[in-house]
């Protein structure tokens, strides 16, 4: 596979180590009530779905950053490559 | 359909046109005591033990494609029991043993060989590890032995032993571990089902459950609707897929793994040997081909094939540990897909739905656990109760704190 890195352009995807679906990035608040149901969804259920999937991928072999995409789990196309920091904020997360 | 040597002979002498086929192709019954959802080892298995173990006969298996034609057939055929952890051993442990009886149990030739697994080390922190693990191992009933170098190269001369980077530091034997010819598993159990009275229900696809009021009463698949006193889910690779439709999210992502075989060559591995320092694992058909494969390619995946970088990764294990391998030729190459769950271990539970029922997650090793599975789920459907060896397996286990994890890499499946 190659990811079209939105900074460095196409990269060799042996670059990037995986991390999983990109639902990581809204960690549940933890001081709410179901805080600790919230949690368990968090870390242990996914969607795992057959078709598109948001998931985190992290540039280890090359500029260090987390990147979103958006891949096919059936095809393996990429569809959509995003820095994973810009979705982050677009959510509204500080920094 | 049974089979003699009589039989062997006049149909050879007859050009082969008097064979039958081996289960029946019925359609689905209004309502069945129990529809078992996947028609793979394990679910065929479950079947089997059903009908055999518990009296239980009114069972149709449904089956999206053919039967055997998922990760029963897409495996490297190995079976062992070297599990470290109590969640674990009993269990791999009594898949062994019911593999030990399995050809005499359904009547059926399997090619079950227990030609022996060596783990092999090359670092004193791994021999420790072996050790500590071939401990865990004859304390729930194996066999381990921990074999120096000495013990290694009489077994395997052939192997490289002066890597400058791993070094073979020796090894631990597992001597009743083998292989098994993994789609005569599927045909047996199938077999035996079919002969007890099971309805084997090919290209029949659930597309969705009818639930009321918390209980599951039937499937609804692409033949109508079909009406069960108890659903039993086992389609290991698609859990999520299936559960779906019940409303369910589980802990598990899919994800492929691929494997390997080669030409045809002279016997030269009468063993199954796996590299300690990469991930790679080898054994020889009995038609001569080698049969290898490594780790998953580590994202989520449902497309029953990989990418070159894990092909290139395995085949550099493979020549790290058998230089000799060089000049030989891959004939085929496959993948299949895995539930990779949180822990790195399978489910056998019930579901917050009354009449579901819940088998999956074997990530990587789900082939060796096939008469367990089967046994112990079929335990599950008929007596309410999870067998004795299985109360690990718990959908709830995660909230719980009741984890089953072998590598103790934490809640991160591509890791497992």
């Amino acid at each position: 596979m190659i990811i079209n890195h939105p900074i460095l352009g196409p990269r060799d995807a042996q670059e990037f180590t995986y991390l999983g679906d990109a639902a990581l990035i809204d960690r549940p608040d933890w001081q709410a009530d179901n805080a600790a149901e919230g949690f368990h969804d968090y870390l242990y259920l996914r969607d795992n779905p057959a078709g598109e999937h948001r998931e985190l991928w992290f540039h280890e072999q090359g500029d260090r950053s987390w990147l979103v995409l958006t891949r096919n789990t059936v095809t393996h196309d990429i569809l959509n490559v995003e820095l994973a920091r810009d979705v982050a904020r677009a959510r509204g997360r500080s920094k | 359909m049974r089979y003699s040597g009589l039989k062997v002979i006049k149909e050879a002498l007859t050009g082969h046109k008097g064979w039958k086929p081996t289960w029946h192709n019925p359609e689905p019954k209004a309502k069945y005591d129990v529809v078992i959802i996947g028609g793979g080892g394990h679910g065929l298995a479950t079947a089997y033990y059903l009908a055999k173990n518990h009296g239980i006969t009114n069972i149709a298996v449904v089956e999206k494609g053919w039967i055997g034609g998922g990760n029963v057939g897409r495996n490297t055929t190995i079976v062992r029991s070297n599990y470290l952890l109590d969640g674990n051993g009993p269990f791999y442990e009594l898949s062994l043993k019911l593999w030990e009886g399995l050809e005499q149990d359904f009547n059926y030739n399997a090619m079950v060989s227990q030609r022996g697994i060596l783990n092999l080390v090359h670092s004193d922190a791994q021999r420790d590890a072996a050790r500590r693990r071939g401990n865990a191992m004859i304390l729930n009933g194996s066999d381990a032995e921990l074999l120096d170098v000495s013990g290694v190269r009489a077994m395997y001369p052939f192997l490289n032993f002066d890597n400058a980077r791993f070094p073979i530091k020796g090894g631990l034997l597992h001597r009743r571990g083998g292989t098994v010819r993994h789609d005569a598993v599927a045909w047996g159990y199938a077999r035996g089902a079919d002969m007890l009275g099971v309805d084997i229900i090919q290209n029949c696809e659930v597309t969705g459950f009818r639930i009321e009021n918390g209980t599951c009463l039937g499937v609804e698949t692409s033949k109508g609707f079909i009406g069960a006193g108890k659903v039993a889910s086992c389609v290991a690779g698609s859990s999520s897929r299936v559960m779906e439709k019940a409303g369910m999210r589980l802990p598990i992502e899919s994800h492929v793994l691929q494997a390997f075989v080669s030409e045809g060559l002279k016997p030269v591995l009468d063993g199954v040997i796996t590299f300690g320092a990469g991930h790679f694992y080898c054994s020889q058909s009995d038609k001569g081909g080698l049969v290898f494969g490594g780790d998953i390619d580590g994202y989520n995946s449902y497309a029953q094939r990989g990418n070159l970088p894990v092909v290139e990764d395995v085949v550099e294990g493979g020549m790290a540990l058998i230089p000799a391998l060089g000049r030989v030729r891959v004939l085929r190459s496959w993948g299949g897909v895995m539930d990779m769950s949180m822990d790195g271990s399978p489910f056998i539970d019930k579901t917050h739905i009354d009449g579901l029922y819940f088998n999956g997650g074997w990530c990587y090793g789900g082939f060796k656990a096939t008469p367990a599975s089967g046994w112990c789920y079929a335990h599950l459907l008929a007596t309410g109760q999870p067998h004795d060896v299985a109360t690990a397996f718990r959908l709830d286990r995660f909230r719980q704190g009741g984890m089953i994890d072998e590598k103790g890499q934490g809640a991160q499946p591509n890791l497992h």
